[in-house]
């Protein structure tokens, strides 16, 4: 098998598992884990108080947005740029 | 350990559902942290944190001095190192729905472990974490030394270790990155449940809203993980090789 076949296989996958419970499970939530562990956290344990408050906070849903597009894009231009840079070497370096 | 098995998603969700509406407390705490899965600002108390942060502190100096190593003996291999980065960020910015009915994100990390080990790995973690901790009020900076033991040295440690074991068996690379990767990401969640459950008891709840939502994640992971792999298997043999990723008898 081609590696673009092998690499297509696989990204299709991984489309399939993210989009599977959006699909499957329509009745839910999707909330974040880390959400509800905080909720579980303040069930068992009412009296907690968190002593610390985040220093930053994005000032809406929108700006998280923002900023995680930020993230992501960042990351993959680099790695678009990395992956570039080593596949055209490759048939310099064969010379 | 029944209640470890993904049920129906409808039943587990509506159970948090009600518990959602039934405390606003919660919710109005819930506001400042709409995220995915690291430990949220000031969640643990003062000497879990610190601790946390202490265990951090040796893995942190041998990963710098790891990476100072790796980038002097092989130059070639800084753009992989940039590249692991690159795509841990991008991975731990992709919130992911999960069948258990709640999101999580994978980590990123798989792919720098095999690399460059988990002590260099440690110091990408890092970066992403602080990136998240400080302008996504996403995990926290107080929490920062759990959520770096979770995902940049447990998991990558994990990640590492399955890719070197399987390697020493003959199994084909990318068997082993897929593995290495999905366990490294499945032990981050599993570290993180435990922190919290070592705190606050309950601990299989904690394993049921972390790591089995994590499963298909770590899946995912897996596979991507390979995607990139695969091309640097075909492109970069040469700096696999020095990395002594790939060894000397495997064909490009």
């Amino acid at each position: 098998m081609k590696l673009w076949q092998k690499n297509l296989i696989l990204l299709v996958l991984v489309v399939g598992l993210a989009a599977g419970p959006l699909w499957l499970c329509k009745e839910a939530e999707f909330g974040g884990a880390d959400g509800m562990a905080e909720e579980m956290i303040l069930q068992t344990h009412p009296d907690y108080e968190p002593w610390f408050q985040p220093i930053l906070e994005p000032a809406s849903g929108e700006i998280e947005s923002l900023l995680f597009a930020l993230q992501a894009a960042a990351g993959a231009g680099v790695l678009g740029f990395a992956l570039g840079r080593l596949t055209a070497r490759a048939p310099e370096e064969r010379k | 350990m029944k209640q470890l098995k993904t049920g129906p998603c409808r039943e587990e969700q509506s159970g948090w559902i009600r518990g959602l509406t039934l405390i606003p407390l919660a919710l109005t705490l819930l506001e400042t942290s709409a995220g995915a899965m690291h430990i949220a600002e000031g969640m643990l108390p003062k000497p879990w944190a610190f601790g946390w942060m202490a265990v951090c502190v040796p893995f942190l100096a041998a990963g710098l001095k790891s990476i100072r190593k790796t980038v002097s003996d092989f130059p070639r291999a800084k753009i992989l190192l940039a590249m692991c980065g690159a795509f841990a960020f991008v991975l731990s910015a992709l919130k992911i729905a999960s069948f258990s009915g709640s999101c999580s994100h994978p980590t990123g990390v798989g792919l720098s472990a095999i690399l460059f080990g988990p002590a260099a790995t440690s110091v990408l973690g890092l970066i992403v974490l602080l990136f998240q901790a400080l302008l996504l009020a996403h995990g926290g900076i107080t929490t920062l030394g759990a959520n770096m033991c979770s995902m940049a040295i447990i998991g990558p440690l994990v990640s590492w270790g399955v890719y070197r074991l399987m390697r020493s068996r003959e199994i084909r690379p990318a068997a082993a990155v897929f593995c290495a990767a999905a366990l490294g990401d499945l032990a981050t969640y599993v570290t993180t449940a435990l922190q919290l459950g070592v705190v606050y008891g309950n601990t299989r709840e904690y394993l049921m809203i972390f790591a089995v939502t994590q499963i298909p994640l770590a899946i995912a992971e897996g596979c991507l993980t390979v995607v990139v792999f695969n091309v640097l298997e075909k492109y970069s043999a040469p700096q696999l090789r020095e990395l002594k990723v790939l060894g000397g008898r495997d064909a490009t």
